[in-house]
């Protein structure tokens, strides 16, 4: 088991563009760390770093605290789930998972005991002998996930593993990833697009945007405080409403013009921002003080069971609310938007938080 | 196109019976010719159904050109360039496509011109080369007056010389370097999934052992294409064989069927000639047949 350090790694293509800008990650023994952010933000990148299959420019990445900069991918003890399983198509399933024992010279008893054990964890001792053209594709997701435990390594890697199944097996593999690492206590890299999978699995989180990190953090913490407006935007569904202010005679005012009507946190704050549940939707014209109050016209309403999210226009803009249950409003309705004002994040020009 | 009407139903079945008439004609008129004896293939007009002496003439021709050992020369010969070009070739893909190195791009399209200079074209030189393979290095030698200050120093004349020719290294060798087969592999070697490749180095798979054990057992069919191809490509070699062996024992069947075409004044024997003609056939065709499965799946998919 192993710890993994990141120290200001760099990634330059030789084109000159430049994938990864410095990123300094500590990820302690045990741990699940995710990589999430929009395609192209060097998350994949970094992930290819550690695996070895992309040279580090600058920086280090160590693990198990040797620094493993010149180490080839086969000798740096990790095993990578890929997105498309890229099982090896004309081997049996056996095969598939055996190659890389059978590479590293292990005798052949051993390997016949460890790959039977892992295909037994996986449910898929039934499936040993088969092509992986002859599997369905949660199948081969657990083959490429056997292939990488079966090699017993320090690290695991996963890039994108989920991406390529349907919506309810995903849910379950999730599950099943979450546990088995945390049953093999084995220290993992994880890296999705999907912020829910990012914020189901993690125990340290990394949001990551332009080669650069926003954030890292247990995914609570970053839900509930985002250090960026990026990254209020990106991690929660639907994502936080952002407001821009703007500095009026009588304070800051929403693009609309609409006075917010007490002072804001910090002065330096030119966004506001609150997550889709965290203000009430009332028809009620009383509003109560030290609180943020927005008329809003609702747009749609969408209904998704447990809870249902009212689009509307609000200050200016479009802001998404999140209510329990069957919504009372119809589309075109009047209402009121009220937020606490502690409940309220508050983002510098640049888009840091502030206050 | 799916249109179905019994008009179009019978233009496009004669069509097709016209274009296999015309391609089966030829082969037709070999094998009734073969069939007939020297008084009746000669009448004019030739006779159009079979006649009686087919096995017998099978057996003249057989004997008068020494088939046997020609046939064997010949399968050597075929399956050694068959089996060259595609060694060669798959490793020459895989160099291009698997490796980073200065000039990769430059080397392969000096391997895809090749394709505009074939074997008739470079005969003569081909041939000096096959003669004496040492031959570029004896010039080279001579031209930089090494071998004249190598005379002077040890008294001893440099003459390198090693032959190939009347060998069965002399037939196949000059024969198997292949542009077509290095860019049948290398398109192949391009839809190979990255992640397949990055998997078995994970896997701890060096170079050698990723092209032994994942890519070629993938790429089993192409090998069957380009193998069947170059088999049939090599049978019938007329050329090379012809200038490479000019003792008889090393000649191929293909070359040696000139031995019963009958010459000017000789005995008009077409019937025999056409009986050997069939003999020499028949091997490739085996191949074609037993190989038509795999060849065809290598030609037109990639396996999933």
């Amino acid at each position: 088991m192993a710890t993994v350090d990141l120290k200001d790694a760099k990634k330059v293509y030789s084109s000159g563009v430049e994938a990864v800008k410095g990123v300094s990650i500590a990820i302690p023994d045990k741990e699940l760390c995710v990589l999430v952010g929009p395609s192209g933000c060097g998350k994949s990148t970094l992930l290819r770093m550690i695996a070895g299959l992309e040279t580090i420019s600058s920086g280090t990445v160590a693990i198990d605290g040797k620094i493993v900069n010149a180490v080839g991918p086969a000798e740096r003890d990790i095993a990578m789930v890929f997105q498309n399983y890229a099982l090896y198509p004309h081997m049996k399933v056996y095969d598939n998972m055996a190659y890389g024992l059978r590479n590293r010279g292990t005798p052949k008893d051993e390997i016949d005991s460890r790959v039977r054990s892992t295909a037994k964890v996986l449910e898929l001792s039934a499936l040993l002998d088969r092509r992986p053209r002859e599997l369905s594709g949660g199948q081969r997701q657990r083959v490429a996930m056997g292939r990488a435990i079966v090699r017993n390594p320090k690290v695991f890697l996963f890039d994108e593993p989920l991406s390529n199944l349907d919506a309810k097996l995903r849910g379950q593999m999730r599950v099943e990833i979450k546990n088995l690492q945390r049953t093999l206590g084995v220290t993992s890299i994880y890296v999705t697009h999907d912020q829910l999978e990012a914020m189901t699995l993690a125990d340290i989180l990394v949001v990551m945007n332009a080669g650069l990190v926003e954030q890292i953090g247990a995914p609570l913490d970053i839900y509930e405080a985002p250090a960026s407006t990026f990254v209020a935007s990106f991690i929660g569904a639907p994502p936080m409403n952002l407001l821009a202010l703007t500095g009026g005679l009588s304070g800051p005012t929403l693009a609309d013009g609409t006075a917010i009507g007490f002072a804001p946190a910090d002065t330096k704050a030119a966004t506001l921002g609150f997550r889709p549940e965290d203000a009430d939707v009332t028809f009620n014209a009383k509003a109560p003080s030290g609180a943020l109050v927005l008329p809003a016209t609702v747009e749609a309403v969408e209904p998704v069971g447990a809870e249902s999210f009212l689009h509307c226009a609000a200050g200016g803009v479009r802001i998404v609310m999140r209510v329990a249950g069957r919504a009372a409003a119809r589309p075109g309705d009047q209402l009121r938007v009220v937020a606490r004002a502690e409940k309220l994040h508050w983002f510098d020009k640049t888009g840091k938080r502030v206050g | 196109m799916v249109e179905r009407t019994p008009i179009l139903n019978f233009v496009t079945h004669l069509v097709l019976f016209i274009g296999f008439m015309l391609a089966v004609a030829p082969f037709v008129i070999v094998a009734i010719a073969a069939s007939h004896n020297l008084k009746e293939v000669n009448d004019v007009p030739m006779p159009l159904l079979p006649g009686g002496d087919f096995w017998a003439n099978i057996k003249t021709a057989w004997i008068t050109a020494g088939l046997g050992p020609k046939l064997l020369n010949s399968f050597i010969f075929a399956a050694g360039v068959a089996a060259g070009k595609v060694i060669i070739s798959a490793l020459t893909a895989f160099s291009i496509v698997y490796f980073r190195y200065p000039g990769r791009t430059l080397i392969f399209w000096l391997i895809f011109i090749t394709l505009m200079l074939p074997l008739e074209v470079r005969i003569v030189p081909t041939y000096a080369v096959a003669a004496n393979v040492l031959s570029p290095y004896q010039a080279i030698l001579d031209v930089t007056g090494l071998s004249w200050l190598i005379e002077k120093i040890s008294g001893v004349q440099v003459s390198l010389s090693l032959g190939l020719l009347n060998s069965y290294t002399g037939l196949i060798l000059p024969l198997i370097a292949t542009a077509t087969g290095t860019f049948l592999y290398r398109q192949f070697f391009l839809t190979v999934p990255d992640e397949l490749t990055e998997a078995a180095r994970m896997d701890g798979a060096g170079a050698l052992r990723f092209f032994i054990d994942i890519l070629l057992p993938l790429s089993r069919t192409n090998m069957a294409a380009l193998g069947t191809i170059m088999f049939l490509w090599a049978w019938n070699q007329y050329l090379w064989p012809l200038l490479v062996t000019t003792d008889p024992a090393h000649a191929t069947a293909v070359t040696e069927l000139k031995q019963l075409i009958p010459n000017v004044g000789g005995i008009p024997e077409w019937n025999i000639a056409m009986a050997g003609t069939l003999i020499v056939m028949l091997p490739p065709l085996v191949v074609v047949v037993a190989m038509q499965r795999w060849f065809v799946r290598g030609l037109i998919a990639t396996e999933k």
